[in-house]
This record gives structure tokens, sequence and C-alpha cells, in this order.
């Protein structure tokens, strides 16, 4: 079958990618558009490190084919990055020792945004049942869970990113 | 120095890897793409013990991308083992299978391909004439006369100088038996584990210009990897360049090396970058795992609660290959008597292959799974004797000033303080003389024999 390209809004700009038929918006990130902050650890939807946001809502990129974003707006971890300094979520996990190994980080700070964007204000038991298809390896889950509590104890309900 | 002049200790200090880690600029093996990259797969045993007959790449050599395939004949020196290293032998593991394979997803032959799809395809089309031959997953079946011979030296068990096993003896196991008002007997088998980690095990291999070969990986064992790497090539060291320190989760499941000397013999023989990464089934399947044990507690003790013999006799689950497995059984054997004062031990620890996936390290490999039997059979000594667990602990724990069964003097002993922390911790009441004991006296006891002191032993 005969590659196409798909356009789609990656955190604020118009992007064209070309791409053979069934290739998943995480290969097409990671592969055709260089955006490698969105890590695979299983390729096949059940460890969330590949998670992004697209048109509001935190989604497996591997397992999605990126004709379904066709239109739609997505948002990585490079789209919550600011060009200088750091997210709040970024500055929480950074001080919270919310990472070890780094590899569920990306994925972690997304399902966090996702939550924290429709409630800026949840309960732990809120916040453990949306991190709840992240898996970290490293066991630092008490950690990641605080850094989303400090920020969202802080939250003025205005946690967006960067492009949004 | 008084503690205002510290800037570290006392103070929480940020992760130096932590602001690459929260922005996702942390590159792992994944991450790391060259325009002209190639990607091996592999062609894995489907049985757990068979002969090799053939292996017919006709198929696969018409899928389009395909470049290459490798098989033992290409590897410079094929059979190796990890811990050669710190003179562990004989060489026992090939880097591709010859004659015959020993387990499930043992690697049989490489398929280097133009993506990572057409890698994959060839993989699968290669033809494997296998003949099936008896296997054996159970330690204590594989000791059995009778019983499949794995290894070329004609048993199923690594020889530790000489030796079937590895020993620890010391003192008189009878005669401390015979001082026993119980004998308390227990088995333990502590499984192996998979770590999971979130990034599989994986390597980048690249050739330059000037001849050597670059290769990124995510071993936790980087020099290690490459002194590996560079016999199985049988190429000077200086003729590799490796490039490692971020790890996506390992827990001691990247130190085989396993995937950098494949990757490095295709990067040589084609030219291009070659990633070999692990895919999560992979990683399940065929990475090693936590050494499994079968671990039998026969101790003799006072009515008072003193540990006067202990004799342990117990099977480490190796697998096919060594891996760090003979290591392990080493450190298990170390550790097996337990933090204690016990005066006559006699231990045994068999190294022992099976056709199940190799072991090898993992948190404390050999020393967890020592301590998980050991207390276990603490409490249910406790229970025999009627004796509160904190106490029957404090009563037998090691000093400073005592020989280990190995042959050392504690010099670093704080196990009684830690124990009594640990009670205090939980309101656990402890007697008096209990409360009285640290970890450079013995208290008086009419029961307590006389502490095994390095002068005595020597």
């Amino acid at each position: 079958m005969a590659s196409k390209i798909v356009t789609f809004t990656l955190n604020g700009h118009e992007t064209e990618v070309l791409v053979k038929p069934l290739t998943t918006l995480a290969k097409a990130l990671r592969e055709k558009l260089g955006s490698t902050a969105t890590k695979c650890g299983c390729y096949e939807g059940n460890c969330g490190s590949c998670t992004v946001i697209v048109n509001g809502e935190p989604v497996l990129s591997c397992i999605l084919p990126v004709e379904e974003v066709e239109g739609q707006s997505v948002l990585t971890l490079e789209g919550i990055t600011p060009p200088e300094g750091l997210h709040p979520l970024q500055q929480a996990f950074h001080e919270n020792f919310a990472v070890q190994c780094g590899f569920c980080t990306p994925g972690m700070l997304m399902i966090s945004k996702a939550l924290l964007d429709k409630n800026p204000h949840p309960t732990r038991a809120e916040i453990t049942e949306a991190l709840s298809g992240n898996l970290c390896r490293c066991t630092g889950y008490d950690p990641i869970i605080a850094a989303v509590q400090q920020v969202a104890a802080g939250n003025n309900g205005n946690q967006g990113g960067t492009h949004e | 120095m008084s503690e205002q002049s510290l800037n570290v200790v006392g103070q929480s200090v940020l992760r130096r890897d932590g602001l690459s880690h929260v922005t996702g600029k942390t590159l792992y093996i994944d991450d790391i793409q060259f325009p002209d990259m190639l990607y091996l797969k592999m062609v894995r045993s489907p049985l757990h013990h068979a002969r090799i007959q053939g292996i017919d790449f006709s198929e696969a050599e018409k899928v389009p991308g395909f470049v290459r395939a490798f098989t033992y004949k290409d590897v410079p020196k094929n059979i190796y083992t990890i811990l050669c290293l710190i003179g562990v032998g004989p060489d026992e593991e090939p880097v591709l299978a010859e004659k015959e394979v020993l387990f499930k997803g043992e690697q049989i032959a490489a398929i280097v391909a133009q993506s990572e799809e057409a890698a994959i395809e060839a993989a699968a089309r290669v033809k494997l004439d296998l003949e099936e031959l008896p296997a054996v997953f159970d330690v204590e079946e594989a000791l059995k006369p009778g019983a499949p011979i794995l290894k070329p030296w004609g048993t199923n068990y690594f020889v530790y100088e000489g030796h079937h096993c590895r020993r620890v003896r010391f003192g008189n196991i009878e005669e401390g038996f015979a001082k026993a008002d119980f004998i308390v007997e227990g088995c333990y088998e502590p499984k192996p584990i998979e770590h999971a980690p979130l990034e599989t095990t994986g390597c980048v291999a690249k050739p330059e210009a000037n001849g050597r070969i670059t290769v990124y990986t995510n071993t936790q064992a980087l020099y290690f990897s490459m002194d590996n790497t560079a016999l199985i090539l049988q190429v000077p060291f200086n003729k590799l360049h490796f490039v490692g320190g971020t790890v996506g989760g390992a827990f001691g499941g990247k130190v085989d090396v396993i995937v950098e000397p494949i990757a490095s013999l295709a990067a040589m023989h084609t030219g291009h970058p070659v990633k070999y990464l692990y895919t999560r089934e992979e990683e399940f399947h065929v990475s090693s795992t936590r050494v499994a044990y079968r671990i039998y507690f026969k101790d003799g003790v006072t009515k008072d609660g003193r540990i006067v013999a202990r004799q342990v006799t117990s099977y480490a689950d190796s697998g096919a290959y060594n891996r760090h497995t003979p290591y392990a059984a080493t450190k298990h054997a170390a550790n097996i008597s337990g933090p204690y004062a016990i005066p006559n031990v006699h231990i045994d620890v068999h190294c022992v292959y099976t056709n199940r996936v190799p072991t090898s390290a993992m948190r404390g490999f050999g020393v967890t799974s020592a301590s998980f039997a050991t207390e276990l059979q603490m409490d249910k000594i406790a229970r025999t004797v009627g004796m509160d667990p904190y106490e029957i602990r404090l009563l037998n724990a090691y000093r400073n000033g005592d020989m280990r069964p190995y042959q050392k003097v504690v010099s670093d002993a704080t196990l009684v303080e830690v124990i009594k922390s640990a009670a205090e911790m939980v309101n656990h009441p402890l007697g008096k003389r209990f409360q009285a004991m640290t970890s450079w006296d013995r208290p008086n006891s009419p029961a307590q024999p006389e502490p095994v002191s390095a002068e005595k032993r020597s």
C-alpha cells in the first residue's frame, strides 16, 4: 500500500508527515518528526510511556494509527516545555525526585497534565486513578503523586502549556 | 568540620540528570537513529532443548530489504562466559547456537535488514530443522542419573575449584546437632523474577571511518560489555568505543553481554549502524531473570533459642548458561547462614543447569534469596522454641569480633542496634536482658555457648 501524507497540529505547529499505512503516532513522532521525548516501553499499549494529549485527551500513541490524528491537535512533552525554565509539573517532578531512570517520566508528565487540565484540584485517589495506566519500574510512584499534588495545591486554574 | 560548612551532607541534592529526564531530552537507545541504520532481529529456538540439523535462509533472503544473515560461523570466538573477566570458566555460552539449543528463545541466527519490519519478516521466514531432545526444568531432577546432560563436561553443574558445589564448612555439624534440643527443618523456593525495565535491552553499533565501532548501549556494565565484545570479536579493545550511562531501568537485568557482540559484528560486516533492541516480548521471554533457588535448611537449636548448628543444601537454577549465576551462588553460600553467630555450619550450594532461560543478576543477587529463606527459617525457629521473633534474633545476632563461617572476622556489626530500633519504632516490647544487648558484647547466659572468636578458630 502506498504511503500517504497526514496533516495535524503538533505542539501548535501545522505538521505534515509521510507515512506507510498503520504507522503509529508514536513511530511518526519519534522516527519521522524527531520528536523523541515521547518514549515507547512496550509498543503494545501497556506501559503508558508513550502518552501524549490529542485534543485534550490522553492517548497511547504507540497503538494509535497516525491517520487517526488527521486534522487534530497533538501535544507532546516538547510542547509543554517552555523555551526557558520548566512547566510547573516538570519543576515539581524534578524537585520531588519523581524521576529515577527517567523513561516513564514523559508519559507520567503528560497523563498528569491531562488530569490537571480537566481537574485542577484532584484528590490523591483521583491522581492515583489517572496515573494507574502508567508504569514506573523504579517503583517511584509516591514521589510522582507528591509532585502532582504539589502542583495541584498551587494551582490557580491556569495550568496551560505553551501551545494551547 | 562543623555541620554548617557542609553543602551536600544533610542537603537534598537535585539529580544531575533530572532536567534532561523531565524535558524528555535524555536519549535512550531507541531514540538513537542514523539515516543508514539497519535493524537486527534474532531467529530464536522454539524448543527448550534441540539439536540443530539445518537452517534455511532462502525464503528470508527474498524479503525486500533483507541485507544479511549471521550464524555462529561468522563469530570469531563464539563460545564465551561473561565472568571470564574475573576468572570464571570454562567458556560455555554461544553468541549464536552451534549444534544444539538449550533453552526456548535461544539465539540461533541474526537477520539484518533495512527496516525493522523487513528484519521481523525475514527472521520469521527462516526455516529451522530441529530435532527435539528431552529437556529438564527442575534443579534436583537435573542432578539425577539419567537426566539429559547439557554441558560438554558431562554434568549439569558448575564446578567450583574441583568441587561439585560451593561449600562452606565451619565447626563440626554433627557435634552441633548433638547439642540441640530441637531440629528445625524448612524448604524455601524463591522464584525467578523478570526485572521488566521500562526500556528494553538494546544497543546501536556504528562503524566509524577510522575502523573503530562506536557502541551506544544501555548496559549497566559498560566495560564488562566492551571487554567481552572485544574477546568475542577478537579485536583489540581500542577498536571499540562504548558509550553508555543512560539506562532506562535495569535492576540487574542489563549486566549480561548479549546484544553488543552480535550488533557490533553486524556493523563490522555491513558497514552500517545496526540497532538490536529487544521487543517487550523478548525482554520477558529471553532476558535473564533473578536466580530461582530451592533451599533446604536443617537447624539444631537449644531450648533457650540458641542456634548451634545450621546445615543448608541449596540449588541455584542457572538456567541454560552461566551468566552471573556461579558468582551469585557463591555469594548465596556466604550469606545463607545469615547475620547470626552459629558455631557449626555446613553449606552446599549447587549451581545447576536446566533447560530454562538463563538466570543472572538482580538486586543483591544470591544474597536477597538467602535473606528471604534465612529470615523465614528464623521465624520458624522462634515458633518452635516458643520465643519472641525479635529476641531470638538478638540472641543469635553476630557480634563484632565473631568469625563468619567463610572465615572473615566481623568488624562492622550493627544488627543488634538495628533490631532494637526496629522494635522501638513499632512499639514491640523487648525483655530487659535483650534491651541491654549491643553488637560489641555478648550477654552472659548459662546456655550461651562460648562466642566463636577469631582467636579460637584461627
